[in-house]
């Protein structure tokens, strides 16, 4: 029975922020070098690694919510477009109005026109992964709108010109001496003798987001979690910033992956208590706001959701890639993740990085244009441990990787030596003769205990930095067999 | 009991004296050990590289091997986990349902090293005698696939005359990642640097674990740097006693043959 696709396609080149122009590997090559990068990931991811701990350990049933959230998550995705049409029906009725964005030019052009049509030419945003997935700002920006980042790492990275690179604290990257820097260089009206203390950096912050919240008609904002039930809508932030556009502006316009919504009220229950504890380490975070549509005389009177696919059922037709959707961009994996520590976040291009932007990134955009991305891992699993819904990331990279070799046109010089490689591991007399081949290599090794360094490709990629013992004279089983008399 | 000994690829072809250790130590403990001839690889490199179709082949030259062993034996917790986790589910994808039946059964009865000796043997003390200092490195597979949790240490603990040190940071990975290790040398390298800080730091003559292949690459990136700290297989290890002890002892085990 010949199958039919019925969601939309993969995200569009040319707009947004999934693709880098470097694969994995040499960008890391880079980034390796750099010694203030390597501190400052080292020295965060392992604090916060040690608070998730610690905080994590308290809970009695913590492999109970896990596994109910994956759950949840997973029915969810498996009714998802009943629950999407039962959302837009509840903020309707609530006085919101949704707008359905099949991909990130969709998505901007919406957000652009409703801007302009609230008549101003500025707006004040709440952090949100979705916007710069789909390059929001770059849009507003040229149709002359200033799109002002609220959330003080990513005011950090907007006022640096630079990109973020981690999910929930995109400046990571920088210490405070390099924060110091970028607001006495950038910050209009700063005090000259601002010093790196973290308290007067988020003083400098305040006073200078302040007069924007104060100032600003329209609003946007992401959505950590939607209800369908209720058309509510949910943000967790730590700062306050979240709170100050949700309520102040006239105008709010939130753009959310449609993989956020979640069926009932209820459901929120598992995931507040699995999201703050997975991403920044508290029992709970300071601010979760709520809203639904508009309220007559209380916070915004016009209330646009803006529900993006851009990939999203794509992913949902892979069987076994669709658990990356279930993600609640936590963090948690990024922060274990070995690779993720030494590499940091711009290396992987895009702007969902670590594990789950591994298996997700390359999701979003078909695996051709990410190729690299799901072998940027050394399959070790500390991700799908700390994972809050229990995905499987391990698994989902293993499988866009033979997506990749499958989705070859012409044979790789790699694929070649793999299907010898198959036909040698498959055949007793052939593997033997495979096995002699490779002893041939001790007359490299001229009577010592290691290969010299200098060998071919693909052997120099291991012995520019690592030995490689010398191969014995005889297999265990040639041996076994010989004085087993077989 | 009879025990079917899978030497593993890597194993068999570069570290020969891992799989003759582990065939000692089982005789030591009275069991009768089998090599099937057949064998070569589990197929995991293949499956973990995007060669799922071309695993397939070597799933079912190792069931075949293997056939009708009671129990099958492995020095390594990556392939047992490959075998447990992967072998059947990529037979499966390519429609050879038979094969991947005849896989998980077979997965059953395959056991990593120190599962074995705990979980089935039940023993911790295998009579092993190793006089060095000696820090433990539990490898990812056997730490999260298998969850083999502290037996190799429990093993480790028994065996008269170590010195056993705890390694810092123990379970963040080595680097290895099989071809990872290749593909993105770099950061498996510093991966790798961070990984040999830590064991450097016990002043430990041997580094062991329960996977030749992470040895490899520790072990490897130490002879690099002529740190004089050396890996050592925990099944050599284990088999290494008294008897065959030699006036000129060195940190190689002594495995009697």
């Amino acid at each position: 029975m010949s199958e039919v696709f019925l969601g939309l396609p993969t995200a569009p080149r040319g707009v947004g922020h999934l693709r880098g122009d470097r694969s994995f590997p040499d960008a890391a090559r880079d980034s390796l070098r750099d010694g203030q990068l390597r501190a400052n990931l080292g020295h965060a991811t392992s604090t916060i690694r040690a608070k998730r701990a610690a905080v994590v350990g308290e809970v009695p049933d913590w492999e109970q919510l896990r596994a109910a959230g994956k759950a949840i998550k997973a029915a969810t995705m498996a009714r998802l477009d009943e629950h999407l049409l039962e959302l837009e029906k509840q903020v309707t009725a609530r006085g919101g109005t949704v707008h359905w964005a099949r991909d990130a030019a969709e998505a901007n052009a919406i957000v652009t026109r409703l801007v302009q049509a609230a008549g101003t030419d500025e707006v004040v945003k709440v952090k949100s992964m979705a916007t710069q997935e789909i390059g929001l700002n770059e849009a507003l920006e040229a149709a002359g709108i200033a799109a002002h980042e609220t959330d003080l790492a990513e005011l950090i990275v907007q006022l640096g010109e630079d990109k973020p690179s981690h999910i929930l604290v995109p400046a990571i990257h920088k210490n405070r001496a390099e924060i110091r820097e970028i607001f006495l260089r950038t910050m209009p009206g700063v005090d000259p003798t601002l010093t790196d203390d973290p308290r007067r950096l988020a003083m400098a912050a305040r006073a200078h987001l302040r007069e924007r919240f104060l100032r600003a008609r329209v609003a946007i904002s992401g959505a950590n979690f939607a209800v369908a039930e209720t058309g509510t809508l949910c943000v967790v932030e730590s700062e306050g910033n979240g709170r100050m556009c949700l309520t102040l502006p006239q105008t709010l316009i939130t753009v959310m992956g449609i993989e956020k919504v979640v069926p009932t009220w209820r459901d929120l229950e598992v995931f507040l208590q699995l999201l703050p504890r997975s991403s920044t380490g508290e029992r709970m975070n300071p601010y979760t706001s709520t809203w639904a549509g508009v309220t007559p005389g209380d916070g915004p009177q016009e209330f646009h959701l803006v529900l993006l696919d851009n990939g999203r059922t794509a992913v949902l037709a892979d069987e076994v890639g669709r658990e990356a959707l279930h993600c609640i961009r936590c963090s948690a994996c990024l922060n274990v993740c070995p690779v993720y520590e030494r590499a940091g976040g711009h290396a992987y291009g895009s702007v969902y990085p670590g594990p789950i932007g591994a298996v997700l990134s390359p999701q979003l955009t078909g695996v051709e244009d990410n190729a690299s991305l799901p072998y940027a891992s050394s399959l070790c699993g500390a991700c799908y441990d700390v994972c809050p819904v229990a995905i499987d990331i391990p698994s989902i990279l293993v499988h866009l990787r033979a997506e990749h070799v499958e989705a070859q046109e012409r044979t790789t010089p790699e694929a070649v030596a793999f299907q010898a490689l198959s036909k040698a591991m498959s055949s007793p007399r052939l593997w033997r003769l495979a096995q002699r081949a490779a002893g041939l290599g001790r007359f490299l090794a001229r009577g010592r205990p290691t290969l010299p360094a200098a060998l071919p490709p693909p052997a120099w990629k291991w012995t520019r930095t690592r030995d490689l013992p010398t191969p014995p004279r005889e297999t265990f089983t040639q041996a076994w067999a010989r004085e087993h008399g077989q | 009991m009879k025990v079917a000994l899978f030497a593993t690829c890597l194993v068999d072809t570069m570290v020969p004296q891992v799989a003759w250790a582990t065939a000692v130590l089982l005789e030591r403990l009275g069991h009768e050990v089998v090599v099937p001839p057949g064998q070569s690889c589990c197929g995991q490199m293949h499956v973990n590289t995007g060669y799922r179709r071309e695993a397939v082949p070597i799933v079912a030259n190792h069931v075949r091997a293997f056939a009708g062993a009671e129990a099958i034996v492995a020095p390594s917790g990556s392939c047992v986990a490959s075998i447990h986790h992967q072998q059947a589910a990529v037979a499966r994808r390519a429609g050879e349902h038979a094969l991947a039946d005849e896989a998980a059964a077979l997965a059953e009865r395959t056991y990593e090293l120190s599962q074995f000796l705990v979980d089935v043997l039940g023993v911790t003390d295998v009579g092993a005698y190793y006089p060095h200092r000696v820090t433990y490195h539990p490898t990812c597979h056997s730490l999260r696939m298998l969850r083999v949790g502290d037996r190799p240490l429990q093993l480790l603990r028994a065996v008269r005359g170590l010195d056993l040190v705890e390694l810092p940071a123990a379970d963040q990975c080595c680097g290895f990642g099989g071809t990872f290790a290749v593909k993105n040398a770099e950061t498996s390298t510093a991966m790798l640097t961070d990984k040999m800080a830590n064991v450097l730091a016990t002043h430990a003559e041997v580094c062991t674990a329960g996977d030749a292949s992470c040895l490899m690459h520790i072990g490897g990136g130490l002879s690099r740097l002529r740190s004089g700290t050396r890996t050592v297989h925990l099944a050599e290890i284990l088999a290494s006693t008294e008897e065959a002890v030699t006036p000129h002892q060195t940190t190689a085990p002594a495995v009697p043959r």
